[in-house]
């Protein structure tokens, strides 16, 4: 409880709110022993008196009664009026909601569909037929805004009581031979308090607003008793000449309803676990970046990662995802990067265009080279048109990386119109073109599929036909084929194989998956805790891995035809990259680590192609 | 498309019907004796008991409950006793002036809403989202009557820009130019609420969409970004905004009674206002249910709306 004031009252607006209710709620409790005028006491002499006037702190109002006096009783009937309602509403509607709920079938059915005809009215002209039919007065204004009320409380505690009441407890409380009766009042009504609680709380402001309309409108509180709606409907008369009548009460109601919105948004936030991550932040364009140290100096190759470091920065913790990553790859290459998830795989394969989610990620040092040209530093623009015309991307999982909403043309189309000028009709055509290269059939019916109407496999392609779009010179694939099976998988493999032939593509794969690398890629990095650990020739490091996590990762992969093969798990989880220890990032997990592996950082070296991050590794490199 | 609609309307009927039953079950709450509320307290038992027989009040309520439905099918609603004319020529030609100001509003607080939230939800943090975020919250507490009045001392009494009240000038006018000079106050301190509630939520559900993998691939395929917010995210976010407009429809229709009110706008809302005042219960009968169905419709034109915009919606 503690914990939620800190955390409510962290969120300045709230605290105003908090200090706003509780200031008219101690004037309204105080308004019988303060020193006031009688509210009624008209002086037709002293009309109209202005603030400070004659000893009426707010003037006086048109038959010459104190204004003062009268906003805070008007203020304490309001609110009085709105809690009522509320508590009203909330009992009934609570009551219909758990009945409903609790028995289910066609008392449910039956129920629920009244409700739903009352919730088809537009609110007032329910509250306007009640006062209608029961004549204007505050009572029965207080009547039909609860009764308006009560289909939004007997909905949404139906919706929880149906959940609770096919849990084990209301089952066991029944077998115990329980009346229905008492199985509600202990079992059931228990469980839904709270949410009445807070289902009332985010409507009260709402009802003191709805009964102060109808006391506006005439037909709420009738003279000489009086709300802060019918003070307003009242001074309405003479706003023209003597607007100060109106902006008290009219002041007073905003504050009430400000001051509850501000509270009920600072429970909300306080309640909503997300907020707190601070993972409802929208990620930006492009990648933050805040480099320090030197920027290294540019190489021949057709795409060269330098040095990069990429972290998360969620609140005072740091998450060093990429800590210092060197790849490289030229036309016509396959290079694939390899690790368990967490290992910064793919934060390695965004941060090549800037495609980190920013916030929470930034990156801090090194470079990403396209051509010489320097990617980290270079604008939104500059990298805009290098997205997807030169380095395209194929995500894992098509069915959240496609637009749900648009046709599968439509987006490939999009893919060649952002980077060049194309007309309408060639796009369509370049559109089926793309479709029939990544061997989808019935391409012409397909391309005005949306992704929810293809299968897994379909979508990849999909996927793969995007990235192709405009023949870019390098290909990320991150983790293409996980979700798919396995046939499905080698005719993917095989696709990107022949286009990487075909076109001279060089092409970036991310995977877990040793068997996946041994078919598609020339060369290897192998990652852990956001670094390599060992990089060289596909077939080299499959024959002899060097670094003892690489030789265990591929120890991971079953062999067909080869049984009786122990297969051998990792013990142990990466380790969280907030806190790396000094060393090895590997140490806890490796049966050969010594003292010395934990002692400063481990260097990468061996004779190129080959190289490795190890002490005591199991080959000479 | 056509089956679609055709089946929504279908289903809309038990709807339509429940709400004739709810409307004739609230009247009947009506304490004491219709027609002695018409002839006054002085009259004698003689005419009452007449009166009674002529408006069918002597017979069963289910009966009366049919007999009501029947002719509200052939579209006689009654007779106004208040106006002594027809309850539904009157209601049609109110509804006419609720429409012009209540559709204005909702056009309004749909389009600057949703496009408050999303630049709020793509300069998040930023001036302009801090900004937003402040008006919004003084455009949701504020209440519309009140807001209607204050516009009035600003707008029309000290500065004299805009006309007090009315729907067209008394001497004159008559035609479109003043209509809209006579709507720009009302429509706006009508759309005022609903706006702050439609950004809140556009910019909440744009936050949501942003987050989503297939604005990363956007993003990735070098998508510029104006489009990447206007095309993308947003239309996606449109599939959560879409019903929330549907429900705000309901809110600018109930708060067109005040708004009719502060500024003389020759509404239903104001119609039924009077009409309840006066104790004319064929009048408010008849307003209620010709207003509820109309919205029960509009609520199947938003359905049709979502499903247009969305195709994983079966139709």
């Amino acid at each position: 409880m503690t914990r939620f004031l800190k955390l409510l009252f962290r969120n300045r607006l709230a605290g105003i709110g908090a200090v706003v209710m509780g200031l008219i709620l101690a004037l309204v409790i105080l308004t019988p022993v303060l020193p006031l005028q009688d509210p009624y006491a008209t002086d037709l002499g002293a009309r109209f008196k202005g603030a400070l006037q004659d000893g009426h702190i707010l003037g006086t109002d048109h038959l010459g009664r104190d204004q003062l006096s009268r906003l805070l009783w008007g203020t304490q009937l309001s609110l009085l009026v709105g809690l009522a309602s509320a508590f009203a509403a909330a009992l009934i509607g609570s009551t219909i909601g758990v009945i409903a709920g609790y028995f289910g079938g066609r008392t449910d059915n039956l129920i629920m569909r009244a409700v739903d005809m009352v919730m088809a009215f537009p609110y007032i002209l329910l509250a306007l037929a009640i006062v209608a039919a029961l004549g204007p007065g505050l009572l029965n204004a207080l009547i039909a805004v609860a009764a308006v009320n009560v289909p939004f409380f007997a909905r949404n505690i139906r919706g929880i009581v149906v959940t609770l009441a096919g849990r084990e407890f209301v089952d066991a409380a029944r077998l115990a031979g329980m009346g229905h009766t008492r199985i509600i009042l202990t079992e059931i009504v228990p469980n839904v308090l709270p949410v009445i609680v807070i289902a009332m709380s985010t409507t009260i402001g709402w009802m003191i607003l709805e009964t102060a309309g109808l006391s506006f409108l005439g037909l709420g509180s009738q003279p000489p008793q009086a709300d802060l709606g019918s003070m307003l409907g009242e001074a309405r008369a003479a706003l023209i000449t003597h607007p100060f009548t109106s902006v008290v009460p009219g002041v007073m109601i905003f504050l009430i309803v400000m001051s509850i919105n501000l509270l009920g948004d600072g429970v909300r936030d306080a309640l909503d676990p997300r907020l707190k991550s601070g993972a409802l932040s929208r990620p930006l364009p492009v990648t933050t970046v805040g480099r320090e140290g030197p920027i290294p100096a540019a190489t021949d190759d057709l795409l060269a990662v330098q040095d990069l470091h990429t972290q998360f920065h969620a609140g005072s913790r740091i998450f060093r995802a990429v800590g210092g990553v060197d790849l490289a790859v030229r036309p016509g290459e396959c290079l694939g990067i390899i690790g368990e998830s967490g290992s910064g795989k793919s934060v390695t394969a965004l941060s090549i265009t800037r495609l980190v989610a920013s916030p929470p990620g930034v990156i801090t040092g090194g470079a990403v080279r396209f051509r010489e040209a320097d990617m980290i530093g270079a604008s939104y623009e500059e990298l805009r048109q290098i997205r997807g015309d030169k380095v395209a991307y194929i995500f894992q999982d098509p069915l959240s990386t496609l637009h749900p909403l648009y046709r599968i043309g439509d987006q490939l189309a999009e893919a060649i119109r952002v980077h060049h000028k194309v007309p309408k009709d060639e796009l369509r055509k370049r559109a089926i073109t793309l479709l029939k290269d990544v061997r989808i059939p019935n391409a012409e019916s397909r391309v005005d599929n949306y992704p929810h109407e293809m299968s897994g496999g379909m979508r990849q392609r999909v996927g793969i036909a995007m990235a192709l779009a405009n023949e870019p010179d390098v290909i990320i694939a991150d983790e293409p084929t996980t979700a798919l099976d396995v046939t499905v998988q080698a005719q993917i493999l095989a696709l990107l194989n022949d286009l990487r032939r075909e076109k001279g593509l060089a092409i970036v794969f991310i995977t877990h998956d040793f068997g996946v690398v041994a078919q598609l890629c020339d060369r290897v990095a192998v990652m852990y805790a956001g670094r390599i650990v060992e990089t060289g020739p596909t077939q080299a490091i499959l024959d002899a891995p060097a670094h003892p996590y690489a030789k265990r990762l591929i120890a991971c992969v079953p062999e067909l035809g080869h049984g009786r093969r122990e297969l051998a798990a990792i013990p142990g989880l990466p380790p969280a990259v907030d806190d790396l220890p000094p060393g090895c990032a590997f140490a806890p997990r490796c049966d050969k680590a010594s003292a010395s592996c934990c002692e400063g950082d481990v260097p990468l070296i061996g004779t190129p192609p080959r190289a490795v991050r190890c002490l005591y590794p199991e080959e000479n490199v | 498309m056509g089956s679609y609609i055709l089946k929504r309307l279908v289903s809309a009927l038990p709807v339509l019907l429940g709400i004739t039953v709810i409307v004739f079950l609230i009247m009947s709450l009506i304490p004491g004796d219709p027609a002695t509320a018409i002839l006054g307290s002085y009259a004698t038992p003689d005419n009452v008991e007449k009166l009674n027989r002529d408006l069918g009040l002597d017979k069963p309520m289910v009966t009366r409950y049919f007999i009501w439905l029947g002719n509200m099918l052939t579209g006689d609603f009654g007779r106004s006793f208040s106006l002594n004319r027809p309850v539904i020529d009157e209601v049609l030609e109110r509804f006419h002036a609720t429409l012009i100001l209540a559709g204005t509003s909702f056009v309004l607080c749909a389009v600057l809403g949703i496009l408050a939230g999303t630049v709020s939800a793509a300069r998040q943090y930023g001036a302009a989202d801090k900004a937003i975020t402040f008006v919004v919250l003084i455009g949701i507490s504020i209440p519309s009557f009140f807001l209607g009045m204050m516009m009035i001392l600003l707008f029309a009494v000290d500065l004299r820009w805009l006309p007090v009240s009315g729907m067209y000038a008394i001497y004159g006018g008559g035609d479109l130019p003043d209509l809209i000079w006579h709507l720009i106050m009302p429509a706006t301190a009508l759309a005022a609420v609903a706006t702050g509630v439609v950004a809140r939520l556009s910019r909440a559900a744009m936050l949501e969409v942003l987050r989503q993998d297939y604005i990363r691939t956007a993003r990735a395929k070098g998508v510029p970004e104006r489009r990447v917010i206007m095309g993308h995210a947003l239309r996606a976010a449109m599939v959560s905004i879409i019903p929330v407009l549907g429900l705000q429809a309901g809110f600018v229709l109930s708060g067109a009674v005040y708004i009719e009110i502060v500024f003389q706008w020759p509404g239903i809302g104001r119609m039924l206002v009077d009409a309840i005042l006066k104790r004319d219960l064929l009048l408010v009968q008849g307003g209620v249910v010709f207003v509820a169905a109309c919205y029960v419709l509009f609520n199947i034109a938003v359905d049709v709306a979502q499903s247009l915009l969305d195709p994983r919606i079966k139709t």
